[in-house]
């Protein structure tokens, strides 16, 4: 699953993990009809739109055996709000709970299903991490993507104060309360710059949109990438 | 807040919070203290999380037979000699209080630091029917002599740093005082000491009322709540009536995580539990207990949407930890309860079309749920409240319009695709350095502050393409 913004903004972050999974063995498809995992309307509020989009995405997915996501809030979303949305129809409710077992974030899947916890790369510099608030509170994941970066020979990994504390990204919160975002996200880029770190890492699209978003815009020297970017650094062009 | 306040929108009381350095200083200050403090206790306290998870049930258990639990708990507290009144909004709440100070020519009453008398904003009612209130919790002291609203649910002065209180202590009390918080609390000791023993009534909340034994129950931290129970000859204590718990044993697990998530302390200073007014033969208490059950709202939510937020203890622990709180403090928030879980006692208090935008100021991190020591979901109820204002279109059009189109383009594959190729051909002007700039219309709300990374050259769709097969 490629998600809305991984399909339009960020196609390097898909393009680097499609390259390192097949690397690591896997079988990669890409089901056409994609779009986005219906969260920015289920968070608003619009749960109706929400469920109609979660019912295109549960068939888009039926016949795969396992679904990665390079995002940790798309795959909360489909973890676990798709069942209950779809509760009123009980094949597709049986559908979601289906695909809610088979998805998963990235990161987990390479360390809990794969069993991967070193991947050669040829990635060298300082990073620091974010974790993602659904990452890290919806899935209860904190510790995968650092086993990952601190795999990696040439990546020293330190850690980033507040590292747990929202980037002030909340989706349609960004644009509702800009100022109110932007100030949490300037609490958080002060914390990265802190570290000296010269790359900032997620493992969610909306954090490091709004988190690499912030750092262009006050001109720093550290750039936001995705797991995926530093795990496969060949494919992220 | 006054109405008229409330009537400047959300987003600009926020703007004008983040615009005051004061505020903002305090508030770093205090919240991230608060956090250190609450995260340091449970971290040294293993037990800890199983007695959130106990607590939490014995919370939803008492829900399922609130009216018994209520029941006998008014039976005890007035076999201990003790008056109780039911009371189904605050209006009737204020007006007990009132018509006690009337009959017994109460002219100043105590109070000790109480949520549910900001709610039913009683010290405004009072000093209208000629009662002096008296605020003897420093914070709610400070607050009082500001003539402001508390900002936080236990630290109602939260938004003011040393400095600004030692003026306003220098300007309101007559002197110069310095900045050193030991200093001024000594001054508010020395005012406030002859204000007890002036008093008609003492006024206070209840953390917890216990059932079995008609306990009612105050944590506290500086004394006065004992001084507000046992000197002045009433005791009116004000409670929602969620806060009933069955037993004493329920109280420990209660009391063994409530000071923690709130400031730290294993248990706060004092815990005073009160069981009836002065019986016989006893040299200290009130001649007159009353005990005012409060429903405003509430009730209703036993089988509602926001049933959930009938467990909070009011510990403030979501507040410290919430980005849009430490950001823009309670005042903001416009309400009597700030913070995650204050909006959802808002919605609770004032109906859901008041909380129309307290329900987008999150960005449900959940941090909030996290730290709650009875677990309440409160992104999850928020997100529900975010939809009764979409079903009662209460949301402004322009958003309904905004989110119907994107339903459209989330829906079908074919608009999905046309959308980034027409977004391709409408970013050009605005791309510097291959980056999104001031762009119009409320992409503006994005770029004002933060660049967009433009809509790719290639899809990953497109890209898909070159990637093979397998």
């Amino acid at each position: 699953m490629i998600t809305c913004l991984g399909e339009m903004l960020f196609p390097e972050v898909g393009v680097a993990m499609v390259k390192l999974l097949r690397r690591l063995g896997v079988t990669v498809d890409f089901p056409q009809g994609q779009t986005c995992c219906g969260m920015p309307l289920f968070n608003s509020g619009y749960h109706h739109d929400a469920a109609l989009v979660a019912a295109r995405t549960v068939k888009l997915f039926a016949e795969a055996e396992h679904v990665v996501v390079p995002s940790g809030s798309c795959a909360w979303m489909v973890k676990t709000e798709y069942p209950g949305l779809l509760k009123d129809d009980p094949v597709l409710k049986a559908q979601a709970e289906a695909l809610a077992r088979k998805t998963h974030e990235l990161s987990q899947f390479l360390v809990k299903v794969l069993g991967v916890t070193k991947v050669e790369s040829s990635f060298k510099g300082r990073v620091t991490y974010h974790d993602s608030c659904h990452l890290l509170r919806g899935l209860g994941e904190s510790r995968n993507p650092r086993t990952l970066l601190q795999g990696v020979p040439g990546c020293e990994l330190v850690e980033l104060p507040g590292s747990d504390e929202c980037c002030g990204f909340g989706g349609s919160f960004s644009v509702r309360l800009p100022e109110v975002s932007t100030a949490v996200l300037g609490k958080k880029l002060a914390n990265v710059e802190r570290t000296g770190a010269d790359c900032l890492v997620a493992c969610d699209a909306g954090c490091l949109m709004q988190m690499g978003g912030g750092l262009t815009r006050r001109g720093s020297r550290v750039r936001a990438l995705h797991l995926a970017q530093v795990l496969e650094p060949e494919g992220s062009a | 807040m006054s109405d008229a306040q409330l009537r400047t929108p959300f987003p600009q009381r926020a703007h004008a919070a983040l615009g005051d350095a004061h505020l903002q200083e305090a508030l770093t200050i205090a919240t991230t203290k608060f956090i250190g403090l609450r995260k340091e206790s449970f971290a040294g306290y293993p037990a800890g999380e199983a007695l959130r998870d106990r607590a939490r049930a014995i919370k939803e258990a008492t829900l399922q037979h609130l009216d018994r639990h209520l029941e006998r708990l008014a039976d005890n507290v007035e076999r201990l000699g003790g008056h109780v009144h039911w009371a189904a909004t605050g209006d009737e709440a204020r007006d007990i209080i009132l018509r006690l100070c009337r009959d017994r020519g109460v002219r100043m009453a105590v109070k000790s630091k109480s949520m549910a008398t900001e709610e039913i904003e009683l010290n405004d009612a009072l000093e209208a029917a000629g009662v002096k209130p008296v605020e003897t919790d420093l914070g709610e002291y400070i607050i009082q002599l500001a003539h402001e609203k508390p900002s936080h649910i236990i630290a109602p002065a939260i938004h003011k740093t040393k400095g600004q209180v030692a003026d306003l202590f220098s300007k309101e009390l007559g002197g110069r005082f310095e900045a050193d918080p030991e200093v001024l609390t000594a001054v508010a000791r020395k005012e406030l000491r002859q204000k007890f023993l002036e008093a008609d009534m003492g006024i206070t909340g209840a953390n917890f009322a216990v059932a079995e034994t008609g306990t009612i129950v105050l944590v506290t931290n500086e004394g006065n709540g004992r001084m507000v129970t046992s000197l002045p000859r009433i005791h009116v204590a004000v409670m929602g009536m969620e806060k009933v718990i069955p037993t004493m044993t329920d109280l420990m697990v209660f009391l063994s995580i409530l000071a923690r998530s709130a400031t730290g302390q294993k248990l706060s200073s004092y815990t005073t539990l009160v069981r009836g007014p002065r019986q016989p033969g006893e040299v200290e208490g009130p001649e007159e207990l009353h005990l005012i059950l409060m429903d405003n709202g509430r009730m209703r939510q036993i089988a509602g949407t926001l049933r959930e937020a009938l467990y909070c203890l009011r510990c403030g622990a979501c507040l410290n930890v919430c980005p849009v709180y430490r950001q823009i403090g309670g005042h903001a928030y416009g309400y009597t309860y700030p913070g995650p879980i204050g909006i959802l006692l808002t919605a609770m208090l004032n109906g859901t079309a008041a909380v129309k935008d307290l329900a987008h100021a999150s960005s449900l991190c959940g941090a909030c749920k996290d730290v709650c020591p009875v677990r309440i979901d409160i992104p999850r109820m928020l997100v529900e409240l975010r939809e009764h204002v979409d079903r009662e279109k209460v949301a402004p059009w322009s958003e309904r319009m905004v989110f119907g189109l994107a339903r459209r383009v989330m829906a079908s594959p074919a608009v999905f695709h046309l959308g980034a190729r027409l977004a391709r051909l409408a970013q050009w002007p605005f791309v510097r350095n291959g980056r999104l700039r001031g762009l119009p219309l409320f992409f503006g709300q994005w770029t004002r502050t933060r660049d967009l990374p433009p809509v790719a050259a290639r899809t990953f769709s497109e890209r898909w393409k070159d990637l093979g097969r397998p």
